[in-house]
């Protein structure tokens, strides 16, 4: 803009926004600074936000008492192995929808937008009794596989609108020059797309980590992973707000930078380019 | 060798008919330029020839072997694409470098070609740049080079100087010539600038609707337009057609006159008529007549001649440059 | 690329995809449409004999559906209001021209990161406990009651929870609309005379028409199926209270043990969301095409 704004306005809003933003990231803020003091603390009216002794034995108890890491370990492999099938999955059916589309391309891509529409609820029965039936109840596996099924329609609308975008004259550039389908997908297609397949696996990686209706039915202890450890925490004994918050901060921590880096694309991903 | 030949090309789209059927022999060395207004074929044509779009029907050969069914990738080709196409994540060599590259030819080769040309182009201390840090006028000339180190049969053109400033595509329309001529390589290049193609061709392509209006060299295209449709497409400002009888008719439907071929006096002989618009450059005089006989005519006067709006003046053509049409719009010559 | 050697290609590597998500579809919902018919317990197995539409009359009609259904659309209907005002106006307070906006989006943007287990158990322990929560200090401290957050008002301790997970995703939504409305046309409606709240009304709001549908849409399927959620906090209680339709499926299923009515309920739960995608996937659709 080419008009100074008044500094009023400027200051305002300045301050508007931030007491807003505060607010609305106080719940993160505070449960972070309760992981840092003793549970008596933590329960302690009133409470005291900066000046009380601040500890880490709560990070140290997590591991030692509830096995924290081995349920990271099943969110890391459900989440990212749920993605990488996904992309494999994926990426060619993109590929063959932005640049060998049909006459039937428009309504398969609808399709599989509706795929995503149907409540995980209607199918838990059979979805529960397949798996008692097939052993897959607590697995690795069977969480990757429900999970790369759920999230399959996202990654390929994701995948698909950006392939679309790579300025299809490139492409016959590379075809001009000499270049076999495989080499054109090798040397020109996948360098420009690897932004979209990152931003896609970010995306993907966060939703499966924050995964909460198939990880908490299908799994309790040797599969599951953080979202269901944190849900043991709603029966707990004794006083484990710090404990708590201490296991939350690490169970969201990793995906919080994640998704601090995956604004566009979230947006992007979850309306199916309805807004970009 | 890029001796070029199309035998009833024909392209459709479902039902839709966009290349009723075209025929055409380019030579070896020339640069032909297909032109004609926006919707014509013009590219459609080019595409195809490059093997970017499927033929429908007919045969496309390339130094005497039919290519239709031949992918783009070894026709022998290469094109300049209006959006030049570089490819983003390489550096300039790297873009120049890539169709060599894909024929497999040993490094050093490359680079001796790649420096070669980039020299011709002036590009070589650009060589390590990525195409985002270039201008316009550099980038079109990396795709140029990407095209000339392939030392392909034909360079194909598809409207390359249409995102460049006016000053610049004159700078660059006499760099592509100048290069066409010093490589001796046929060229096919698709304008929808009539002065582009005036200015670069030995031979005129006029295409309307899919069809080959008419197929000659710029002069013949001006002096003896084929029909109505390339009588008005070629010169600028446009022939003045006229459809009222006058004793220049002698029998046709419409006469064609073009306003640099008429003479302008305040009285005497000629068509009567009062000056609707002048627009005086110095160097010419646009006049709009507007002629109670014959309708509206533009005419073009080398230098000033102190006429304006309101003035009634006599326009006389020159006999020996009116075009006769008949009834179906061809030339009666 | 459309030759024909391309397009079978293309038909090759987009069948894993169909073939999987057809599967997905296909097997599940037949099986529910089976057992819905199947007075079926899976405490007592091999018990089970063929109940018809019974499932459904009485799902549809047992007073737990019809609560149930109420507290769905309570639900609903509160966090899309709230996260679409909220959101529209937090949307227009980010655009206008602010120090620091960086770190003020991604403090707003936060909540939509955290898994819901953790949002829930940090609310209902940390903030709304009735004793040592900090609302409940707050409250002392201005002379108030604190409220038993989870007794008195179950079902709004819910919204406000689901609400403040899914408030980052309207306003940056709303937020990436409002940033492409074209400067000039917001200069233009200035040249020609309007004020804040005009342009507001008049420009503004009609742009984001669309982007507010699709939010609506999206977090309407996405909140039908909330669960961690309550799951974590009320289990549905207390008695009713928080049980919305997800829940009650669940429940009949995994606590209840009654595969044939939560089969019928799973079904019940399959039309009203389909109904919405087909609202959806028009509005994509045309999206689409542009």
């Amino acid at each position: 803009m080419a008009r100074r704004t008044p500094v009023a306005h400027t200051i305002t809003a300045t301050v508007a926004a931030w007491i807003v933003g505060f607010v609305i990231f106080f719940p993160i803020l505070w449960m972070v600074i309760t992981s840092f003091k003793t549970e008596l603390e933590a329960f302690n009216t009133p409470p005291s936000f900066l000046f009380f002794h601040w500890t880490t034995e709560n990070y140290a108890t997590v591991q030692e008492r509830s096995n924290y890491l081995h349920h990271a370990l099943n969110s890391i492999i459900i989440a990212g192995g749920s993605t990488l099938v996904a992309m494999v999955i994926a990426i060619p059916a993109a590929w063959s929808m932005a640049f060998v589309p049909s006459r039937r391309t428009r309504d398969i891509l609808l399709w599989i937008l509706s795929t995503k529409m149907m409540p995980a609820v209607g199918v838990l029965v059979p979805i529960y009794l397949i798996f008692r039936d097939l052993a897959l109840l607590d697995t690795r596996i069977g969480l990757l596989g429900i999970l790369c099924l759920s999230n399959l329609p996202i990654v390929v609308w994701m995948l698909f609108t950006y392939f679309k975008e790579i300025p299809k004259d490139i492409l016959e550039a590379s075809r001009m020059d000499g270049a076999t389908i495989g080499r054109e997908l090798v040397y020109v297609l996948t360098p420009m797309a690897v932004p979209g397949i990152a931003s896609t696996i970010l995306l993907n990686v966060i939703l499966a980590w924050n995964e909460a209706f198939w990880t908490l039915n299908l799994s309790t202890s040797e599969a599951a992973p953080l979202t269901v450890f944190i849900a043991s925490y709603s029966s707990p004994e004794g006083l484990f707000w710090a404990k708590l918050s201490a296991a939350s901060t690490l169970a969201i921590a990793p995906i919080l930078v994640l998704g601090w880096f995956t604004q566009r694309q979230l947006v992007r991903g979850l309306t199916f380019g309805a807004v970009k | 060798m890029g001796s070029i030949s199309l035998q009833d090309v024909r392209k459709t789209f479902g039902s839709h008919v966009v290349i009723p059927g075209a025929n055409l022999q380019i030579e070896d060395g020339s640069f032909v330029v297909f032109v004609g207004p926006s919707g014509c074929g013009k590219t459609t044509l080019l595409r195809m020839i490059a093997g970017l779009e499927d033929v429908s029907s007919g045969r496309i050969l390339i130094d005497g072997a039919n290519v239709v069914d031949v992918p783009p990738a070894k026709r022998g080709l290469s094109m300049v694409f209006q959006s030049y196409a570089l490819y983003p994540h390489m550096s300039v060599r790297g873009n120049i470098a890539f169709g060599l590259k894909m024929a497999g030819l040993p490094r050093p080769e490359i680079d001796r070609k790649v420096d070669a040309a980039a020299a011709i182009l002036n590009l070589t201390s650009y060589l390590d740049r990525k195409p985002r840090e270039l201008s316009g006028g550099q980038r079109q000339r990396v795709a140029i080079g990407r095209a000339i180190v392939r030392e392909p049969k034909a360079f194909l053109f598809d409207e390359p100087l249409s995102n460049l400033d006016a000053a610049l595509r004159v700078q660059m329309r006499q760099e592509v010539t100048r290069l066409q001529r010093q490589l001796k390589t046929t060229a096919i290049y698709v304008t929808h600038d009539q002065v582009e193609a005036m200015t670069m061709a030995d031979r005129i392509v006029v295409l309307n609707a899919g069809s080959i209006e008419q197929y000659g060299t710029p002069l013949e295209l001006y002096e003896r337009p084929a029909n109505l449709f390339v009588a008005g497409f070629i010169g600028s400002p446009r022939m003045n057609m006229i459809e009222r009888e006058t004793e220049q008719h002698q029998g046709a439907a419409t006469i064609g006159i073009r306003p640099e071929h008429m003479t302008v006096s305040r009285d005497g002989a000629g068509w009567s008529g009062i000056v609707r618009a002048a627009e005086h450059l110095g160097s010419d005089t646009f006049l709009y007549v507007d002629t109670p006989d014959i309708g509206s005519i533009t005419v073009r006067c080398v230098g000033e001649l102190g006429l304006g709006e309101g003035d009634s003046v006599r326009l006389r053509p020159d006999p020996a440059r009116v075009h006769r049409f008949d009834k179906s719009g061809t030339a009666m010559r | 690329m459309a030759t024909q050697q391309g397009r079978t290609l293309g038909r090759l590597m987009l069948s894993p995809t169909i073939i999987l998500l057809f599967i997905w579809m296909i097997v599940p919902l037949a099986m529910t449409i089976y057992f819905s018919t199947l007075n079926y317990n899976l405490l007592n197995p091999g018990m089970e004999n063929f109940a018809g539409l019974d499932n459904y009359y009485y799902f549809l009609t047992d007073p737990s559906f019809l609560a149930a259904f109420r507290n769905t659309l309570v639900l609903v209907g509160s966090v899309l209001a709230i996260t679409v005002v909220f959101g529209i106006l937090i949307a227009l307070l980010l655009d206008q021209p602010i120090l620091g906006r960086n770190v003020v989006r991604l403090m707003v943007i936060g909540p939509f990161f955290i898994m819901p287990t953790v949002s829930a158990l940090v609310w209902k322990n940390l903030l709304m406990h009735p004793v040592s929560g900090l609302f409940a200090w707050i409250a002392t401290s201005i002379g108030l009651q604190p409220i038993d957050w989870f007794a008195e008002a179950p079902m709004l301790a819910i919204i406000l929870i689901v609400s403040w997970q899914w408030l980052p995703f309207a306003t940056l939504i709303l937020l990436t609309a409002l940033q492409s409305l074209d400067a000039e046309q917001r200069e233009a409606a200035e040249m020609d005379g309007a004020r804040s709240l005009s342009t507001f009304l008049y420009i503004t709001l009609p742009h984001l028409a669309r982007p507010i549908t699709v939010v609506i849409l999206i977090e309407t399927i996405f909140l039908l199926s909330v669960f961690a959620d309550i799951f974590v906090t009320t289990g549905g209680g207390p008695g009713l209270q928080t049980t919305n339709i997800a829940f009650l499926i669940y429940s009949q299923a995994l606590m209840h043990y009654d595969v044939g009515t939560a089969s019928a309920g799973g079904l019940v739960a399959v039309v009203i969301a389909n109904i919405l995608a087909f609202f959806l996937v028009r509005i994509v659709g045309r999206n689409l095409e542009a």
